[in-house]
């Protein structure tokens, strides 16, 4: 028989390692990249800063992009509610974390 | 197959508006949507809603589902009428990512979904899609890193055309010092490619079981440590469990419940590794003998104490 760590499929963490374009962004959400430019306007998702003209985003934000799209979609709210809704639950991890290192 | 009330699941009455109804979905929606609801069964409950939803929203889908009437009485099988869809147009059924109800499937699938799926992968001709899972492990995984059987459920469009989740079974190397939230991306592991193009990508999502002693924090862990009284009064060495072994701990005299001591670089891995808190928990011994009660009456008459003196009384 085999260990389990034979042939183990490796990957890395992509929160962690990946820097995506507007354009990888837009095509790993299946969302038009004007779609995306109203989130970052609206602050729901954000770029980060790089010496380039283009946008580039950390890998969370793939996650927090089909989150939004998500509750977009399901709970037909705007963009506005959209942001707020990603803020209140943000809050709601930073509380639930607190109440853990209590 | 088990005929399925929208109505009675979405709290309408049969001759509900359609306002009625997009109100009625709102409100199911947000109580039970999976990335906002900590109810139990939120994901199938938010399913079974969207199906509702799907049907009752859509004046065709509502007439034709109408006309089934109340469906079977309860325990009999439900098959559609051999006469079923003739004289209504569905359109579009598709769209949603959710798997929908045999139910669902043998009345709307079929051509609104075949006709709206392709389109999608077209638009990004030649590559499989990506896709997403999302797995529940044990903390273990993170702290020691290593390999573990995953089994998956992936989306896919079957021969008709339907979506379907299918198991997936995949041993998978877990990342040392992952976080919740964060995922592992396989490469090439998502849909296969379409002619020539690359497979997608596969992203698992990792959550962690709670674990029996310790609590997470970002990547610092906690410990309730319990003490006897002595021991966070004059100090003392004493063991306590780590994610790397026991190690001896030393508590400083005059220590309390609530005190905190941290053991830096021993919590979850990575270049800053999280730190490793352990907060005290004063234990009382019982005074179930004669000799534990005179031991306590012998603290009390030596040590003035009024524990209350705080409040005022």
């Amino acid at each position: 028989m085999s260990s389990p760590d034979d042939q183990a499929l490796t990957g890395a963490i992509f929160e962690e390692s990946a820097i995506l374009t507007l354009k990888d962004l837009s095509r790993m959400c299946a969302v038009d990249e004007r779609h995306l430019v109203e989130y970052v306007e609206e602050g729901v998702i954000h770029a980060v800063a790089v010496s380039s003209s283009e946008w580039h985003f950390s890998g969370a934000e793939l996650r927090r992009t089909r989150l939004a799209l998500r509750l977009e979609r399901d709970l037909e709210i705007n963009l506005a509610g959209v942001a707020l809704a990603l803020e209140l639950l943000d809050e709601l991890k930073r509380l639930r974390r607190e109440q853990a290192g209590r | 197959m088990e005929f399925k009330d929208y109505y009675k699941v979405m709290g309408l009455a049969r001759d509900a508006t359609e306002a009625q109804i997009k109100q009625a979905y709102r409100k199911l929606a947000r109580k039970y949507h999976p990335d906002v609801s900590k109810e139990k069964d939120a994901e199938a409950r938010f399913k079974e809603v969207g199906e509702a939803y799907e049907v009752l929203k859509n004046p065709e889908k509502r007439a034709a589902y109408d006309q089934l009437g109340q469906g079977p009485r309860p325990g009999e099988d439900f098959r559609p009428p051999p006469d079923w869809g003739t004289g209504f147009e569905f359109s579009g059924a598709g769209g949603r990512d959710s798997d929908y109800s045999d139910f669902f499937e043998s009345l709307f699938g079929g051509q609104g979904r075949a006709g709206s799926r392709p389109a999608r992968g077209a638009f990004h001709a030649g590559r499989g899609e990506d896709h997403h899972a999302k797995v529940l492990l044990d903390l273990d995984a993170t702290l020691q890193g290593g390999a573990r059987q995953l089994s998956l459920r992936i989306p896919e469009i079957d021969a008709e055309g339907r979506l379907v989740s299918k198991e997936r079974v995949l041993n998978v190397q877990v990342p040392k010092g992952i976080l919740a939230g964060q995922s592992i991306r396989l490469a090439g592991q998502g849909q296969p490619a379409h002619g020539t193009g690359t497979a997608g990508d596969l992203y698992i999502e990792v959550e962690f079981q709670p674990h029996p002693l310790y609590r997470v924090d970002g990547r610092d862990l906690y410990l309730d440590l319990p003490v006897a009284p002595w021991e966070a009064a004059l100090g003392a060495t004493v063991k306590t469990p780590t994610p790397t072994g026991t190690v001896d701990l030393k508590i400083p005299a005059g220590a309390h419940t609530g005190s905190k001591l941290r053991l830096k670089g021993r919590g979850i891995p990575a270049a800053a590794a999280g730190d490793f808190y352990v907060i005290l928990q004063i234990a009382l011994p019982p005074a179930d003998d004669d000799k534990a009660k005179a031991a306590y009456a012998a603290l009390a008459a030596a040590i003035p104490f009024n524990p209350r003196a705080i409040l005022g009384v």
